[in-house]
Formats: C-alpha cells, sequence, structure tokens
C-alpha cells in the first residue's frame, strides 16, 4: 500500500536520513520504532508532504508520488496525527474536523447540517461518543485525539500516521484507541504506529519497521522477534570514545542536593533522587517523561504537586531561578535560543546578566573593567570561540552559545549545574569540548546533573543515571549497570510507584 | 605616499560615519529630526528662533516626561496604557490637597508623587505576579485612574493654586523654561539608570529573552514591577509640570497623551516588543512630535488634519526604520 524507497533527508550538510525504506501493507498495524532522534518524526513529515525528501521515492498502491504539501498528500489518501495536536482549541469538534474544508450550502454559508451528520457518521464508525458541541479545549486529550483521527479519516486516509499517540493517555484511554484501530485495520486502513512502549508494540502492531540514526535497521513480523532483540536493534552497537574517564565513585562525598519527594502531577508518581557532590547523575528517559519538569519544580519554575528539597541537608523552598542562584544551584536549560540566550545582546552582556552582583560600583553602578575582565577570564576557561567578548551571540555556532550559556555560571560560588541536554545541536568536536569542561567541573567539586536523551551520552558521562518514566524516577542504576538495554527497558517498560 | 595616506584616513573615518549611521539605533530618529526641522524652517521663518525652539521643547515637556516611563516599560516588553489618566489623577489631587484642603504645598506635590507611584507599582504587581497581560492591566487602571479624579474634583477643574506652583509650568531659569530643566533631568537620571545599572541592564534583558533572564536568575517579577512603579513616577512628574502651566488640577488633563508618549518611544527607535532602544531616541522622538506640532500650527494648518498628518507620518517613519535593518 504505502511503500517508501531509499529516503534520504538532508538540512545543509547535515543528512539527517541516510536511505531509509518501509513498506507498510493495507490492514496492517505497522509499528516505526527508534530512539530520540533517530528519524522516525522526520520520515513521517515525508510521508505527509510536511517536509520534502532530498532523495528517494514514495510509492502509495504501487503509484509514484512526490509531495509538495501537506494538501497533496491528503488527497492521495495520507492522514498523520501528530504528537502536538494541530487542532485549534477553542472550536468545536466538527468545526476542527472541517477547517478549511467547510462545507458550504446556500449563499455560501456554511452547511452546518451535513458538517453534522458527516462527522456523526465517521464517529460512529469508529464507535467513538465524545461530545460535539464544545470547544475540543474541554475535551480530554484521548478525546482531541479521537477527533484528529476523525478528522484524517473524514478526508479519506486511507493511510494514517499516529505519531506516539500514547504517550499522554491513561491506560483505559490507550485501551480505547487500540479498539479503534483495530476496527480501522479490519476496514483495510494501513497504520503507522509510533511509540516508545515497547509492550503496546506486541500488543497492537503487525509488523515492525527500525530505524537507528537515520539509517534503516531493519523490519520484522512482530511475532517473530523479542523484545531484547528489539531493544538490541534500536540502541545498536555504537563507539564512544569522545568521552573523557568517570573519576572511581566517592561514598563518602557530601549530598549537596536532595529531592526528597517529587510529585509533578495530582495522583501521579512519587519520586526523589541525592545528588552528592563531585558526581554527574544522569536523567534519561524518553522525551515527555518529567525529567526537565522535576528539574524546573526544585527550581521554583514549574508548579508542580508537591516539591521537598534538602540543599546542603537543609530543607528550603526554591521559589525561582533567581533562589537557585542565591543557593548555588544554577540551571543550562535544553533551548539556547529560546530559553538560554538573550539574542539581541553581546557575549560580555549575557555572560554577567546574573553577575552584576559581583561587580558593582558604589552599590548602584556597574564596573564595567570589572564585568570586561571576568567575562574575558570566563570565557578563556570554557574556550569560547569568537572575535571578542562584544560579539553578537547570535553569530556564534551552537557549541559556542552553549559554552556563552556555561560561562555565565562560572563567576558564582555554584555548587550545582543542571545541564539540559547539553550537545542538542552541537557538532562532534564542541560536544567532546563540553564532555571535558563538564568532568573539570566535577573534578573542582561542582554537582552535575545531565538531563540528556543521548543514550551514549548518558552511558559516557553519568556517573549515576536516573530513568524516568511517565513523570517519574522508575530505577537508578550505576558502574555497571549503565547499559544501553538496562536504560531502554525502564525507560520503555518500567513500572512507576503511584501514590495518592 | 603621505597624500595617499591622508585620503586613507579620510577614507576611514568617512567609513566609520557611515558605518555608526547605519547601525546606531539613534542615527534613523536624527535624520528624522534634522528632515523634519529643515522642513519646517522652509514652512516658516520663525521656526529656527531661540524663543520657538525653547518654547517647542516647554510644549514638548509633559508628554516627554511621559514617554521616560514609557520607554523602561516597552523595553522590558510591556505597554503602560494609563499614564495620561495617572497623569490627570495625579494632579488632581495634588490641586485639591493644596486648594481645598488648605495642605502645604509640599504635601500637595509629594502626594502627587505617592499616587502616580503607587498605581504604577499596582499595575506592575498585576502585570508580575497576577500574570495578566499589561495592556489590559493598564487599559483598566486608565478607566479607573481617569474615573477616580473625576469623582475627586466632581467633574471642575480645581483652580487657585497658590501662585508659586506657575515656577513648575512657566517658569525659567535664565531664559530656559523650567519644565524643560526637569525633563532634561529626567532623561539625564533615566539614562544613568538604564546605561550604568544592573537594574537597567536586567530591563533589556526581559525585553530581549524573559524566559532566558529567568532562567539564569534575574528577578524578572521586581524589574516589571519596577518599571511600572517608574512609569507612574514620571507620570506624576508630568503632572506637577501640567498643573503649574495650567494652574488648576484638571481632572480631564492628558486625554490621549499615553498615545503621544507610545508614538515618541516608537519614534525613537524602541523596538515596540522590547529589548531594543535607547532612551536618548525617546527624546528625540519626543521633540519630533513637538517639532510637528509646532511647525503644523505655524503652518496654519487645520487641527483635525494635524492629526491625520502626524499619524502618517509614524506609519513612515517605522516603515522606514523596518525598511532600514
Amino acid at each position: 500500500m504505502l511503500e517508501l524507497k531509499a529516503i534520504r533527508k538532508s538540512y545543509g550538510p547535515i543528512e539527517v536520513l541516510h536511505g531509509v525504506d518501509l513498506q507498510v501493507r493495507a490492514g496492517e498495524v505497522h509499528a516505526l520504532l527508534g530512539e530520540n532522534g533517530a528519524g522516525k518524526s522526520t520520515l513521517m513529515k515525508i510521508v505527509s508532504g510536511i517536509i520534502q525528501p532530498s532523495d528517494g521515492q514514495i510509492f502509495i498502491d504501487g503509484k509514484s508520488y512526490s509531495f509538495a504539501n501537506y494538501d497533496e498528500a491528503i488527497a492521495a489518501g495520507v492522514g498523520i496525527v501528530f504528537q502536538e495536536f494541530s487542532l485549534i482549541p477553542g472550536l468545536t469538534a466538527i468545526e476542527n474536523m472541517f477547517l478549511a474544508r467547510e462545507l458550504r450550502g446556500r449563499f455560501g454559508l456554511l452547511d452546518r447540517k451535513a458538517m453534522r451528520k458527516r462527522a456523526q457518521a465517521t464517529l460512529k464508525r469508529l464507535e467513538i461518543d465524545l461530545p460535539l458541541d464544545v470547544p475540543i479545549a474541554r475535551l480530554s486529550v484521548a478525546e482531541q485525539q479521537f477527533v484528529e483521527i476523525a478528522k484524517a479519516l473524514s478526508l479519506d486516509a486511507r493511510i494514517l500516521v499516529l505519531d506516539e499517540p500514547t504517550a499522554t493517555l491513561t491506560p483505559s484511554e490507550t485501551e480505547h484507541l487500540f479498539k479503534v484501530m483495530r476496527e480501522l485495520r479490519e476496514a483495510g486502513v494501513a497504520i503507522v504506529f509510533i511509540s516508545h512502549h515497547l509492550e503496546e508494540i506486541s500488543e497492537i502492531c503487525d509488523r515492525i519497521t527500525v530505524l537507528r540514526d537515520g539509517e534503516y535497521v531493519g523490519s520484522s513480523e512482530v511475532a517473530d522477534i523479542s523484545t531484547d532483540r528489539l531493544v538490541e536493534m534500536m540502541v545498536g552497537r555504537r563507539i564512544e570514545n569522545s568521552f573523557p574517564p568517570k573519576p572511581a565513585p566517592d561514598p563518602a562525598a557530601p549530598v549537596v542536593l536532595e529531592a526528597v519527594e517529587v510529585q509533578l502531577r495530582r495522583g501521579g508518581p512519587v519520586s526523589g533522587f541525592q545528588l552528592r557532590a563531585g558526581e554527574i547523575l544522569g536523567f534519561a528517559g524518553l522525551v515527555g517523561s518529567g525529567r526537565t519538569e522535576t528539574v524546573l519544580s526544585i527550581l521554583g519554575e514549574y508548579g508542580s504537586a508537591r516539591c521537598k528539597i534538602q540543599v546542603d541537608g537543609k530543607e528550603m523552598r526554591l521559589r525561582s531561578p533567581a533562589d537557585g542562584l542565591a543557593h548555588g544551584i544554577g540551571l543550562l536549560p535544553e533551548s539556547r535560543k529560546e530559553q538560554g540566550l538573550i539574542t539581541s545582546f553581546s557575549i560580555l552582556q549575557n555572560v554577567s546578566l546574573n553577575n552584576y552582583g559581583k561587580y558593582r560600583q558604589a552599590h548602584w553602578f556597574i564596573d564595567f573593567k570589572k564585568e570586561l575582565a571576568s567575562t574575558q577570564a570566563a570565557m578563556d576557561q570554557v574556550h569560547v570561540k569568537a572575535q571578542g567578548p562584544r560579539a553578537r551571540v547570535d553569530t556564534l555556532s551552537g557549541g559556542n552559545q552553549q559554552k556563552v550559556v556555561i560561562a555565565r555560571w562560572l563567576n558564582h560560588q555554584m555548587r550545582v549545574l543542571i545541564f539540559d541536554e547539553p550537545t542538542r545541536g552541537i557538532d562532534v568536536g564542541a560536544k567532546a569540548e563540553i564532555y571535558q569542561l563538564m568532568r573539570a567541573f566535577t573534578a573542582q567539586g561542582y554537582a552535575i546533573i545531565m538531563i540528556s536523551s543521548e543514550l551514549p551520552e548518558v552511558i559516557g558521562m553519568a556517573d549515576r543515571v536516573c530513568v524516568f518514566r511517565s513523570g517519574g524516577i522508575v530505577a537508578t542504576v550505576e558502574g555497571d549497570a549503565i547499559t544501553s538495554e538496562q536504560i531502554m527497558t525502564h525507560a520503555t517498560t518500567g513500572r512507576v510507584h503511584h501514590v495518592a | 605616499m603621505s597624500h595617499d595616506s591622508t585620503i586613507d584616513a579620510k577614507g576611514r573615518r568617512r567609513r566609520a560615519a557611515l558605518d555608526w549611521l547605519f547601525h546606531s539605533p539613534l542615527a534613523l530618529p536624527l535624520v528624522g529630526l534634522i528632515v523634519v526641522s529643515v522642513l519646517m524652517s522652509f514652512a516658516s521663518d520663525n521656526f529656527f528662533t531661540v524663543n520657538n525652539i525653547l518654547n517647542v521643547l516647554r510644549q514638548v515637556s509633559v508628554v516627554g516626561i511621559l514617554a521616560v516611563g514609557m520607554t523602561f516599560v516597552i523595553l522590558t516588553g510591556g505597554i503602560d496604557l494609563s499614564v495620561g489618566a495617572v497623569m490627570a489623577l495625579s494632579g488632581t489631587v495634588a490641586a485639591g490637597l493644596m486648594v481645598n484642603m488648605g495642605l502645604p504645598g509640599g504635601v500637595g506635590l509629594a502626594a502627587a508623587l505617592l499616587v502616580g507611584t503607587g498605581l504604577g507599582l499596582i499595575s506592575g504587581a498585576l502585570v508580575a505576579w497576577g500574570r495578566m497581560p499589561a495592556i489590559i492591566v493598564t487599559l483598566a487602571m486608565m478607566g479607573i485612574a481617569r474615573g477616580l479624579g473625576l469623582i475627586y474634583s466632581g467633574g471642575y477643574p480645581i483652580s487657585g493654586l497658590p501662585g508659586w506652583v506657575s515656577w513648575f509650568g512657566v517658569g525659567r531659569i535664565g531664559i530656559i523654561p523650567v519644565p524643560v530643566i526637569i525633563m532634561v533631568t529626567v532623561y539625564a537620571l533615566a539614562w544613568v539608570m538604564l546605561e550604568r545599572t544592573a537594574f537597567g541592564r536586567h530591563v533589556y534583558s526581559l525585553g530581549g529573552n524573559e524566559t532566558a533572564a529567568r532562567l539564569s536568575g534575574v528577578r524578572t517579577r521586581w524589574v516589571k514591577l519596577a518599571v511600572f512603579g517608574i512609569s507612574g513616577l514620571t507620570a506624576s512628574l508630568a503632572a506637577i509640570v501640567l498643573t503649574g502651566r495650567l494652574m488648576s488640577g484638571q481632572p480631564n488633563a492628558g486625554v490621549g497623551f499615553e498615545l503621544d508618549a507610545i508614538a515618541a518611544v516608537v519614534l525613537g527607535g524602541t523596538a515596540i516588543a522590547g529589548g531594543r532602544g535607547l532612551i536618548l531616541g525617546t527624546l528625540i522622538g519626543a521633540v519630533l512630535l513637538g517639532i510637528l506640532n509646532n511647525g503644523l500650527n505655524l503652518m496654519g494648518i487645520n487641527p483635525y488634519m494635524q492629526d491625520v498628518i502626524k499619524g502618517l507620518i509614524i506609519l513612515l517613519a517605522i516603515y522606514i526604520g523596518r525598511e532600514w535593518r
């Protein structure tokens, strides 16, 4: 039904898909598997015409297609339900289903009756019952997802792509979704199902295809493959030589930060961890598993249900990152452009942004000489390559921008640095430099939390690893137990402890 | 040989000047100011006289002072629509305390400053801790302040102020009008705050990227509170100047002044989304607006038509500013 041959996609000089094949038959649920960043979402965006491949062919029912945009893919029978929904929250289910394709009646006015009839028919076919006349913002996430699916089907989709549909569903909602998927399968729809939850694969899927780092690894019938083998296919064997050696663990090192009880959502899992001076504690898990939210709630930046922490053994409540700074806890956020840098500022101004307490004259005024000297020193310490401290940060490479964000924290008496995805979008050479820096910091006694979605990075850098799943820590592994298989198994099948 | 090198030096200096012209945020407002001044001097022989220029500056002073607080707010990415109404309320309260209650003048002036700053701080607190959009909060504050002023005064101007109050509005030191001195002083203080203090840097950082500023440890809520407080303070300083000029507390004064203040800030090259801009640009913007008003008056153009022309010029200026970058 759907066949992709040797799909390649490059962004500038960087190729993210290196010739991927995929075959999906009518009336089957086909799982597309791979780690974060393996290229699944990119591939599905190509199938649905949202982005165009650099090379390769798309066949539907044996006919070759090349989609210029999403609309052309829809016309060819492709429907996609995104990870982030594309619904308009203020409109009703019917209005969303017919958005930009409204049925017109007399005088070109909306034919609301006909739209309602068509919507009801589609939902009935799926045996879905949901309120049609309230803004969909008031529906549950599962119901919104059904609206998305119904929207795709009302456009006569014969190929349906579901991008991590179960990530935010409760078990009973997932069950309902699977029922709908089975009905669609009976009706001959080809479904591409992306999920990180391996137990779901054996429950609902017929065949699988695995991607790794943008490469096609293989396909198989689900019945013919074990979970262990699946994990191995997803993780693969990789060379890990850019990481500095790990020092021997020091069990006597003091605990600088302890999360006693963190509960992100009411009714969600409660977890905690200890962070010792001089160690790198890895936070592993899938995207959306609650790693970033956990550190943000420690810093008072995320409204969690419960957050009890101790800094140096003293119970503490941080109300903002500014409080974190005062207690020596600094965050290097996930997205440098949106959360890390003031792009209209120079390097100097970015680095000194939270340092002014250190260089003041007569209490009120900035001591520009001191500002320049200490910024230059911090830049040298992390080897920022730039024309000078007054260069604009938006002219720097990703690696150098990250170093600027790091440099910001070096003029303080910091004890805890939290790196969220420290090497995202950074080239290999700069990555190695940042790893060296992190080790240099721990050698000076800093404690580091490193949130990372790249398994090799977690394995190569972390002294201990907390594995997150569904909003809580499901396991903490250390030493030789830090392996891809261990982490992936916990991240995809680990049990969370629910406490009321 | 030496001849060549002088040419080189000249060329380099010229290129540096051109470079400045293209890259300084002050360049465009200055060019606008010069162009408008030259046009006005052709249109009216009286334009380039010392008297007229001092007169323009005196007329500019009220909006010019309002625009200082507005610059702080806009640099953080906010907006303050309440400045005109807050100014009217502050002036009315000051006049009422002096005239109706017979309190000493100093108390009246202090009350004006307190009222303005207080209302600004309330807006700021609602924006920062209440997480409400600045445009809505200050729109509401505009209505509240205007209404309170009318209630307090019964809707009528409060006159009969002691004579010395007029010093703030029409007095002179040497030949320089007092309002101009007050305005220049306010700009100088604002320049020091924005350019020379950590607070100023934090103001810019909020407009540049509030999330990044907060995550790196800037106390963004307090910065927001402070900029609205400053805006209230400058509104009450403007109120003192205005009350001195009118010699009465006018509850209906300053309608639409918030728009003139915003226009001055934007004409001065400050980005309406915040993060970029200079306080000196605002001064240029305010003077530019004043010259337009003055020139159009000297040319005897119908006041209704003047509004249309001013609107078109603001549009043109913003358009040119965009294309320039």
